[in-house]
């Protein structure tokens, strides 16, 4: 039941499904290199549109290079991006807390204790 | 015990219903399994990330990425890694269809664009390092080259992978075995492509902007 129309759906549709990451991934490539260059954007907010672009490129690869979709043959894939994620979210994110109130703690230290000196 | 004993007859009626299709084909099982491993070097570069993002300021007095990082060089690289990525899809459907012409054709396409993404790598880290701009100058650098260097060496590992997955087309033609590897291969180049992204975006865009 599954098996012929997947198999059918393979040969042509397979080079657009490949294409049409492509194209995707290039705009928001191309844009990711314009928001960083040009000086039309707030630049305070730069930095988070460059992240979303870069989020929405790596969903694109994910879907249309690795096709990892929401199918039922596919949940187990699924499942272990989405732990794969928990654990890079929590690497990424508990580093940079944990050591950003460490430099926050540490950088106020220095001129509060030059008066102490005196 | 009497309970025990029916709880798992009343398992073992329910299992065949539950999967009627019968265990996974070894080409899913496989594809799943490289796919932890994936995930597994994704967690590593996400590690190598948070020492990067963290120790971006580090410069010691030296070179700022700003001051570095060339965007062209950087723009091309990209677009080579960005195509390969295309082609080795391409050449994934070639493998499917058994065409070893359009496989070969798109495998070479491939490999050229790796080593032309890893010729300009290496051309950039020889400038930084002509510039002065060593590993060892900062800790912002040992952590740029550590993360930047760390993808270009999962690039080389790659390129070397598909010189041999050629080599056994060659040999064995597309044995099921061949197929299976050949489809753990295109997901290591595609994922080696979705930490690019990463990489350009935190690295290169972010260190020129700010």
């Amino acid at each position: 039941m599954t098996e012929t129309p997947a198999l059918a759906k393979e040969g042509p549709s397979g080079v657009l499904v490949y294409t049409t990451g492509l194209v995707l991934a290039v705009i928001l490539t191309a844009t990711s290199f314009w928001a960083a260059n040009t000086s039309l954007l707030w630049a305070p907010g730069v930095a988070l549109g460059l992240a979303v672009l870069a989020i929405a490129q790596m969903g694109v690869h994910l879907v249309f290079f690795l096709h990892i979709t929401t199918a039922p043959d596919n949940t187990n894939n699924v499942l272990a991006l989405a732990f794969g994620l928990l654990v890079v979210f929590l690497v990424v994110a508990g580093s940079l807390w944990i050591m950003g109130d460490l430099s926050h703690n540490l950088m106020p230290a220095m001129p509060a204790s030059m008066p102490m000196h005196h | 015990m009497n309970i025990a004993i029916e709880i798992g007859q009343l398992a073992g009626e329910a299992l065949p219903a539950a999967s009627e299709a019968g265990p996974a084909s070894k080409r899913i099982v496989a594809g799943f399994g490289f796919w932890v491993f994936l995930l597994s070097d994704i967690i590593m570069f996400a590690a190598l990330f948070a020492a990067y993002a963290v120790l971006v300021n580090a410069t010691a007095g030296g070179p700022s990425g700003a001051e570095l990082f060339s965007q062209t060089s950087v723009a091309i690289e990209t677009a080579c890694l960005l195509v390969s990525s295309y082609t080795c899809g391409l050449m994934l459907l070639a493998v499917n269809s058994r065409q070893r012409g359009a496989f070969y054709l798109a495998a070479v396409v491939t490999f050229v664009l790796g080593a032309a993404f890893l010729a300009l790598e290496i051309r950039e880290f020889a400038g930084m390092i002509a510039r002065g701009a060593t590993p060892q100058a900062s800790a912002f650098l040992s952590a740029f080259f550590t993360l930047v260097g760390c993808h270009g060496l999962h690039v080389t590992v790659g390129l070397v992978w598909l010189v041999v997955m050629m080599a056994q087309v060659a040999v064995k033609q597309f044995q099921a075995n061949v197929t299976r590897r050949l489809l753990c291969f295109s997901l290591f180049w595609h994922a080696l492509d979705i930490i690019w992204v990463a990489l350009f975006t935190v690295v290169y865009l972010m260190g020129i902007h700010s």
